[in-house]
């Protein structure tokens, strides 16, 4: 108390906190364009059952002959399945370095906290859409859950999961949580990257950021939809 | 006016502390939020009870040395400093819940007084530009472009109060260290030391047990200065710039 | 100079004896333009591996403290710096929002270091030391040099080059701002560089300490008794030199433009330690602040005189109107005073004149706003013909972030209502008396900024503050302390050196006294009372009459503290009655002298007028011949006459002339 000469303190564990949030950036935007790959994918099944089908063939023919079938889907798998662990890791460690920061809570509730909504969208909703992943895996990748019997397409696994409504409604659900994720999260990547410069360019992040959550959101949630209200069958 | 305070009462930084209710009457309307806590003082002292201790200095809303928590909120309802509240934005029969900085790097002194000596050994850490006294050129001799100018003293305004600490749900102090870093980068003085600068900052920072910021915006919106959130992205970007502190050239 | 009383002269007015006058402020020889390079050449040097050995102790980190303790530290002293506050960067110096004088003359208008040194001593009122002023003036312009090297982010123009302007009344534009933070920008600078010692660890910085008491040993101050504000332990720091820093007095007047904190007791403990005071009744009182709401009220805002250029003053013609809707008061029952009383300069005229005519309007019953304590103490400024000028964009650009400041305090709009303002004490010219190295008439006690008496004589000149602690601290004091440290080391003082037990004990037993009293009245009331004595009786008119009232009811109220006063708490840990307290305490001493100080000098000058002391059509009437002289009283004991010491102030350079704003 008595000066203001550095005391001697703990060293800080584990690495600079930007650093951690340039991780959870990075890794963020690697998904970002994952998912919009995804959704171009998922939206051929509006051109077809046929289109999708050969669209996900394709997916693990990917740079054939050079490459030996599926190496590129499985480089892919491996690079997002890095990019969930550093992501979910750097996020947790920030998580607990805020918790230590603050280990009295306050008393008083404000009365509109814009803060406290995203940050929960960003951690809580975070963990659903890490379960959700999970399920979506276990449901269309490894088929170790079954909808409506096993398809040997993957249109058709589709189109009969999707007929089903608590399906489509744990799916629209999930992908409201990740327009949630996206709304700040990509306004973070961006702030985190150090774009936002200036009041006009947070505004442009701002625009960017709403932009790409509803694509992401209307272009995932459209064949869903379409096939419960039986327009693709 | 009448009102209800709830008061962090706390006796020193090692006691435990609790929340104590106070009712007080014949508070002005034209006065500050801090000669509301005077008035009560008054007539704690008078009655024989321990006042309630509480920072302030200037009064005027520069010093930064006010500040509390105000019904959850950094320095009240209203975007100004907690000296420069007026009891005009409260009604008549309101409870008011007051609570110092929570934050681990501030630690109670005793009720409502913090300890924010991290933010000094921050700006200790490399928030200067090295000039001995007397060695400086004329001070037209290197002209700053006014836009940089300009952000350099919107960065400069910053008071050091610590309302974005408590603001954060990370208990981030990153719009201080960025509002530091903006400042001085942007000036052609500044450059010289600006990878290095930011590196240290940030390793006290962390090391003074901050949180780290997820872009919420909690703080610009606490700030009494109004501090832009881009000071943060400046210090992430001038961070980048330098390494990620893995080497402090620029 | 330090010559002791002998034999004790007669008692004069029944208040004050008279001493050895002081011969010689120790500026050195030759032109004026000269002095100065003497001075710092013929100022011994310290040898680099000397200056570790050496220790500085500096009270207080506004501008002035901050700025020489950085420099110190810098140069490899062993510096210890002391605030009250939680950290250096909150003194008030912060506050500050005008700008900064120096003569750099960029803007080509002729300006000079001899032009500010001839303003500074003309504004002043001709009762300031002309070797000291233009030393101010010649160092003004490496001010600007040092801040901008540091970061201070000044106003620039376009083409990239800083910015100036004219300020108070100053034909040429010479001062440099940051918008209205002047004082806050150059703070942070020197703030910056004070922590950027602390990291190289030339300087150990202790926050929320407050000094109790000067140590002397041998008649050299040698170091301080200070108070842990956090843990309430009593510290002795023993040092080479002791430099105070520690800022003005206006909060004896209860109500002023000054921080909650800012107090004299740094500077009164020196002064009843043997460090004369000078001019104690010197005191700016500023024109344009928000008047009081209540009772309740703590501190006074002030608002940029700039105010002036566009709004128009008036009170109303009819007492019976004062709490009508100003809007309703027609142009013919409005009394625009100043421009009626001063056609010439109209609502411009300097603020001390300003100031007297304001509360002249309220004691004859046409002041405005709320009463308190039965008057209302306020007059309008009016910006509604600025705003059929110019437009209400034109005057939102020109003055929002002051339109803004007042309705936040006072819930009023100014576009639309009349501002009402009223004049507060805003800054002390007179301090300890110092020399021309910034020494006070204790040997190793030097005080620098406002603490000082030194360059501002009766009135300061806007702008000319922040100047003044930069210069001290940067450029004046790290070059004249060395002559002194380059006798140094000197002898090592023990914790047990009679002195130093001495003034712990006068520490301790002070505190024990004030928590033992158990009174009924808090320390706040008897601030209170105080400052209206202060403020009705030796503010901005002063009479012979009054000031002799108040010197026998601060009296009073002083008994009445040391036996009525309620401390609670206890002295062990934070107590920040237990604070107040004994500034109150220092205050009430510091109170009388002040009224002791008015009461002797029956002239007006500057921010000092005498009621009696006028000219035909009310004007300030200085007495050049009998008054010419800088009054430094040396403590005569508790509850015995001070000692008056006159420095004659002999103009060399400048000619004398009264001023005239008809």
């Amino acid at each position: 108390m008595a000066t203001s000469t550095a005391p001697a303190r703990a060293a800080r564990k584990g690495p600079p906190s930007i650093l951690l949030k340039t991780v959870v950036a990075v890794t963020g935007l690697f998904f970002v364009f994952f998912v919009l790959f995804h959704m171009y994918g998922n939206l051929q099944i509006l051109v077809g059952p046929e289109a999708f089908d050969e669209y996900a063939h394709h997916l693990r023919t990917f740079g054939e002959p050079m490459l030996p079938e599926k190496s590129f889907l499985w480089v892919f798998r491996i690079l997002l399945l890095a990019s969930v662990v550093g992501h979910v890791w750097a996020s947790m460690s920030l998580w607990r370095r805020a918790g230590q920061a603050r280990t009295t809570r306050y008393a008083g509730k404000k009365k509109t906290s814009y803060g406290g909504f995203y940050a929960k969208a960003m951690r809580w909703g975070g963990l659903a859409l890490l379960a959700f992943v999970v399920f979506h895996i276990l449901h269309f990748t490894t088929q170790t859950i079954t909808i409506d019997g096993a398809h040997a397409s993957p249109a058709e696994r589709v189109i009969s999961s999707f007929a089903v409504w608590w399906v489509v409604g744990i799916y629209a659900l999930a992908m409201v949580f990740l327009g949630m994720h996206l709304l700040h999260g990509v306004w973070g990547a961006a702030m985190t990257l150090g774009l936002n410069t200036s009041l006009q360019r947070a505004e442009q992040i701002r625009f960017v950021s709403i932009l790409l959550a509803t694509i992401v959101v209307v272009g995932f949630l459209i064949p869903p939809f379409a096939i419960l209200f039986g327009f693709i069958e | 006016m009448k009102l209800a305070l709830k008061i962090w009462r706390q006796d020193g930084p090692a006691d435990a502390g609790q929340m104590v209710r106070y009712d007080i009457d014949g508070v002005s309307e034209d006065s500050s939020f801090l000669e509301m806590l005077d008035l009560l003082n008054e007539q704690l002292i008078t009655s024989g009870e321990d006042p309630v201790a509480f920072d302030s200095d200037c009064r005027e809303g520069i010093c930064g040395m006010c500040g509390v928590v105000i019904n959850g909120e950094a320095h009240g309802p209203e975007r100004t400093t907690t000296c420069q509240l007026h009891m005009r934005s409260f009604n008549d029969g309101d409870e008011i819940v007051i609570e110092p900085w929570r934050a681990d790097p501030f630690p109670v002194i005793k009720d409502l007084c913090v300890d924010r000596t991290s933010f000094d050994r921050i700006i200790q850490a490399g928030g200067f530009i090295s000039a001995n006294t007397g060695s400086a050129p004329d001070a037209h001799a290197t002209p700053v472009p006014k836009e940089d100018a300009d952000r350099a003293f919107m960065a400069a305004e910053c008071i050091g109060c610590g309302a974005c600490v408590a603001a954060c749900p990370n208990a981030s102090g990153m719009l201080f260290m960025g509002s530091k870093v903006t400042h001085l980068g942007e000036l052609p003085q500044g450059q010289p030391e600006r990878g290095a600068r930011v590196v240290a900052m940030t390793e006290q920072h962390d090391l003074e047990g901050f949180g780290g910021c997820t872009n919420l915006g909690e703080c610009t919106r606490a700030c009494p200065k109004g501090i832009p959130l881009n000071v943060i992205s400046q210090l992430n970007a001038d961070y980048r710039r330098a390494g990620y502190g893995g080497s402090s050239a620029d | 100079m330090t010559d002791t009383v002998t034999s004790t002269p007669e008692l004069i007015d029944g208040v004050y004896r008279e001493g050895a006058p002081i011969a010689d402020s120790k500026a050195p020889g030759g032109d004026i333009a000269g002095k100065w390079t003497t001075r710092k050449f013929e100022a011994a040097l310290v040898n680099p591996a000397n200056r570790r050995k050496l220790s500085v102790i500096i009270v207080g980190t506004g501008l002035a403290g901050a700025s020489a303790g950085a420099t110190l530290g810098e140069a490899g002293y062993q510096v210890k710096s002391f605030c009250y506050q939680d950290s250096p960067r909150r003194a008030h110096s912060i506050a500050a929002q005008g700008g900064i004088n120096a003569a750099k003359n960029y803007k080509g208008d002729g300006d000079s270091v001899h032009r500010l040194f001839y303003d500074t001593v003309k504004g002043g009122d001709y009762r300031s030391r002309e070797t000291n002023v233009y030393r101010l003036a010649e160092v003004s312009a490496d001010i600007i040099d040092q801040c901008v090297a540091q970061g201070v982010p000044f106003a620039r123009e376009y083409g990239g080059l800083l910015d100036n302007r004219s300020f108070g009344g100053v034909q040429v534009s010479r001062t440099f701002y940051a918008r209205g933070q002047t004082g806050q920008q150059l703070l942070i600078g020197a703030y910056q560089a004070l922590e950027r010692q602390i990291a190289a660890g030339t300087v150990e910085m202790y926050a929320r300490h407050e000094m109790l008491e000067l140590v002397v040993v041998d008649g050299k101050a040698r170091g301080i008794i200070a108070r842990d504000m956090v843990t309430g332990e009593i510290e002795t720091h023993l040092a080479d030199a002791v430099v105070l820093a520690s800022g003005g007095y206006g909060n004896v007047f209860f109500l002023s433009t000054n921080a909650m904190g800012c107090n004299v007791t740094a500077s009164w403990r020196a002064h009843r330690k043997g460090a004369y005071f000078g001019n104690p009744c010197y005191t700016q009182i500023h024109p344009t602040c928000i008047p009081q709401a209540g009772d309740h009220q703590s501190k006074l805002t002030l608002m940029s005189e700039s105010l002036r250029n566009d709004g128009r003053i008036w009170v109303p013609k009819n007492a019976e109107d004062c709490d009508k809707d100003p809007r309703e008061i027609g142009e013919d029952d409005r009394d625009y005073y100043l421009e009626r009383i001063y056609p010439g300069f109209g609502n411009l005229v300097p603020r001390d004149i300003a100031s007297r005519q304001a509360k002249n309007m309220c004691d004859e019953g046409r002041g405005v706003g709320p009463a308190v304590d039965g008057v209302r103490r306020g007059v309008y400024l009016d910006f509604a013909d600025a705003i059929g000028r110019m437009g209400e964009d034109a005057v939102r650009s020109k003055y929002g972030n002051l339109f803004d400041m007042y309705e936040r305090i006072t819930g009023e709009n100014p576009y639309q209502v009349p501002m009402r303002i009223y004049p507060a004490v805003h800054y002390t010219m007179g301090g300890l008396w110092v020399d021309y190295d910034l020494q006070s008439s204790i040997p190793g006690l030097f005080v620098t900024g406002e603490a000082n008496f030194s360059d501002h004589g009766a009135n300061r000149l806007g702008a000319s503050a922040l100047m003044q602690g930069l210069a001290d601290g940067y450029f004046v004091l790290p070059n004249t302390i060395r002559d002194y440290l380059a006798k140094g080391p000197f002898t090592k003082i023990s914790d047990d050196d009679p002195a130093v037990v001495e003034a712990q004990q006068t520490v301790t037993s002070r505190l024990e006294k004030l928590l033992s009293i158990d009174g009924t009245r808090t320390v706040d009331s008897y601030h209170k009372a105080l400052g209206k004595v202060m403020w009705e009786k030796c503010g901005m008119e002063r009479t012979e009459e009054g000031l002799r009232e108040a010197i026998e009811e601060i009296r009073a109220l002083k008994a009445d503290f040391w036996s009525n006063v309620r401390v609670l708490g206890a002295a062990d840990g934070l107590n920040q009655s237990l604070e107040k307290a004994g500034r109150v305490a220092d205050f009430l001493e510091l109170g009388e002298l002040m009224c002791i100080d008015a009461l002797h000098r029956r002239e007006s000058c500057g921010g000092h007028f005498r009621a009696e002391s006028q000219t035909e059509d009310g004007e300030a009437l200085r007495h050049d011949d009998e008054y010419a002289y800088v009054a430094a009283w040396e403590w005569g004991g508790d509850d015995e006459a001070p000692v008056l010491h006159k420095e004659d102030l002999v103009y060399d350079f400048i000619e004398l002339k009264q001023r005239s704003y008809k």
